[in-house]
């Protein structure tokens, strides 16, 4: 059933809508039922958790009988950026991932975000889809804040993830909607996968066979469900960033997530009126490049690769 | 007046970003002011050259204290402004989020670990900051309280009011609280508009400035005039939202001072023209911030308030 769960009206003639729809089992009673929340499009231009969305929706509706408990999908947090290719909310110039909690007492965006976690709190799991930005691409991973691994390792070694990433703590992200509903007690995993403004259709169905997973795992699911395959842990290993040091554009020669030596030949950053080449890019150590950069043009410091290195010592 | 780029980027299709400082005096690292960060904040950049200008003039009288450096840099991202961004051209990221940078990082990241080595280190440090949200403030000087910074300083402004506020996470990677961990006294100063250019208030601003340097002894003379400073903090601020969206038109403006029950704007239908929602004060104050679009969603906020 779709419902409305934040509404705010617009200048001209309209309203911003967040939309939950949720799928149980119409043959079965909700008391005392586990309720998992698959939320999406916090950044407008991440579109990879829409087809997610979609898939997931269309099959547990067709097999709802399988259901044992209720799943709630949130598939356009920023519905407004989505339209319109925007990653933060028109308009206000703002990143949504950074006003939450949100407050009732505060600007509109901020009451949409209170509304959000007032919907969600309370859920036994919740998972954050994202994609990457326009820049990079991710293979399928799950980010954790190294606070809460404890506790939410388990869960996304569920997801069929290639990767799980571990990452410090930093203030600063204390404002997103995963920091916020862990803080509230529904423990909220981060997916990060594909590149922004694409569906990668290959993440999408690892990512949907992940959550059906997940799902029969708590309880929620009596459904197929395939083997999922067992994620790589970034405490174990070391992760080496690349940064561009030139000006330019960059033309890669390696595919994504491959396996290449310390010393191999990455990619080039090109001066695109003489053709010399600024940069000869490799690899600092050996491993696998789970992150590669998808948007050519590159300043000194833009983020061209992130290598998941050998094991760390650790 | 010592010109200096502090910092240099290349770009593949422009010519480099280069971040420039203007230095007056000598000796100990005393303040350093900082104009537009973002594309848009034409206002701050405006007032911060209009201090290298007063600088010049007050340099030249020899009234630059001895054993006193001053620095003003008066844009850091001229790259968005020339092409009428707000945030980093490329990434979109923003630089005042960027700090205190790392230089083996992202571009943004990158400008501004190169900006904060070459800002850190000063007794006092003043950004001109604009908000988010679009609108105009009753000028005001603003404090981060980290505990390091004393908000009595902010009296030596002389502006009518200063405001303390509590940093929130999103907060900790401004230049301001950076500023404040490497031990500068911090202040932001809130101009009336950002996006245009008001030259009476930058009169002001550039008045205020300079009052607060020579209170600080930075720069000789007696420091007199200004406002007896309120300070003010979160508490003493009521915000006013809008009850329905629409076409909105405002009926004061910052700094305009009202009684209970005056009408602050009114708000018509977008279509039909007929009002839709007057807004009326609940007490009588001061208006410090109004939203300055035509268009305004419901429960925007369209007011903050001063209880007087």
């Amino acid at each position: 059933m779709v419902k409305t769960i934040a509404q705010a009206g617009l200048a001209v003639n309209e309203n911003l809508v967040i939309k939950r729809n949720r799928i149980t089992n119409p043959n079965m009673g909700l008391t005392g039922k586990k309720r998992v929340c698959i939320v999406t499009g916090t950044h407008g231009d991440e579109l990879e958790g829409q087809y997610v969305c979609a898939k997931l929706a269309g099959y547990l509706s067709e097999n709802s009988s399988a259901l044992d408990g209720i799943v709630d999908i949130y598939p356009a947090l920023n519905p407004l950026g989505i339209d319109s290719i925007t990653r933060g909310i028109p308009m206000f110039d703002l990143d949504m991932n950074r006003i939450f909690p949100g407050t009732s007492e505060g600007t509109m965006a901020e009451c949409i975000a209170a509304d959000i976690i007032s919907d969600i709190k309370g859920a036994d799991i919740c998972i954050d889809i994202h994609s990457s930005n326009i820049y990079l691409k991710e293979i399928p991973q799950v980010r954790i804040n190294e606070i809460s691994a404890d506790e939410l390792v388990p869960y996304a070694k569920m997801l069929n993830i290639d990767y799980i990433w571990v990452h410090s703590a930093a203030t600063v992200l204390e404002s997103t909607l995963a920091y916020s509903l862990n803080e509230l007690g529904t423990k909220t995993l981060v997916v990060e996968m594909g590149v922004g403004m694409r569906i990668t259709k290959e993440y999408c169905d690892q990512l949907f066979d992940g959550i059906l997973n997940l799902l029969k795992n708590v309880g929620v699911w009596n459904g197929k469900t395939k083997p999922v395959r067992e994620p790589i842990l970034s405490t174990d290993h070391d992760v080496d960033f690349i940064n561009s040091s030139a000006a330019g554009i960059f033309v890669p020669c390696v595919d994504h997530w491959v396996d290449i030596e310390k010393g191999a030949h990455i990619g080039d950053v090109l001066d695109p009126a003489t053709g010399r080449v600024e940069e000869y890019v490799t690899a600092p150590c050996a491993g696998k490049i789970f992150t590669l950069r998808e948007f050519p043009v590159v300043y000194g410091g833009s983020l061209i690769a992130r290598i998941l290195g050998g094991k760390n010592n650790a | 007046m010592r010109k200096c780029t502090l910092y240099s980027i290349e770009s593949p299709y422009r010519e480099p970003l280069d971040v420039l400082g203007y230095k007056f005096g000598s000796g100990e690292k005393s303040i350093c002011v900082v104009g537009a960060m973002r594309g848009n904040e034409v206002q701050q950049m405006y007032v911060c050259s209009q201090i290298i200008k007063e600088l010049q003039r007050i340099e030249s009288y020899g009234r630059i204290a001895d054993g006193c450096e001053i620095m003003v840099v008066p844009c850091v991202n001229y790259y968005s402004m020339n092409i009428g961004k707000r945030f980093w051209t490329m990434d979109n990221t923003d630089i005042n989020r960027m700090f205190p940078g790392y230089s083996l990082g992202e571009t943004t990241q990158r400008i501004a670990d190169g900006l904060f080595e070459q800002l850190r280190g000063y007794k006092f440090g003043i950004q001109f900051a604009s908000f988010y949200q679009p609108g105009d403030f009753l000028t005001h000087v603003k404090l981060m309280h980290t505990g390091f910074t004393d908000p009595e300083k902010m009296r030596d402004f002389g502006l009518p009011y200063a405001f303390v506020r509590e940093p929130r996470p999103y907060d900790t990677t401004t230049l301001n609280y950076n500023w404040q961990i490497w031990e500068t006294n911090a202040f932001s100063f809130f101009l009336n508009s950002t996006d245009n250019i008001d030259e009476r208030s930058a009169v002001d601003a550039v008045d205020s400035v300079i009052r607060f340097m020579t209170r600080q002894g930075i720069i000789k003379g007696s420091g007199k005039g200004g406002y007896l400073t309120e300070i003010i903090s979160e508490k003493d601020v009521v915000q006013i939202h809008s009850n329905i969206a629409g076409i909105y038109i405002p009926k004061v403006n910052a700094g305009d001072r009202f009684s209970k029950g005056d009408q602050l704007c009114e708000i018509f239908d977008p279509m039909e023209g007929e009002v839709i929602s007057q807004v009326k004060a609940p007490f009588d104050g001061i208006v410090f911030f109004r939203y300055n679009r035509p268009l305004e969603f419901e429960n925007s906020v369209i007011f903050k308030l001063i209880r007087r």
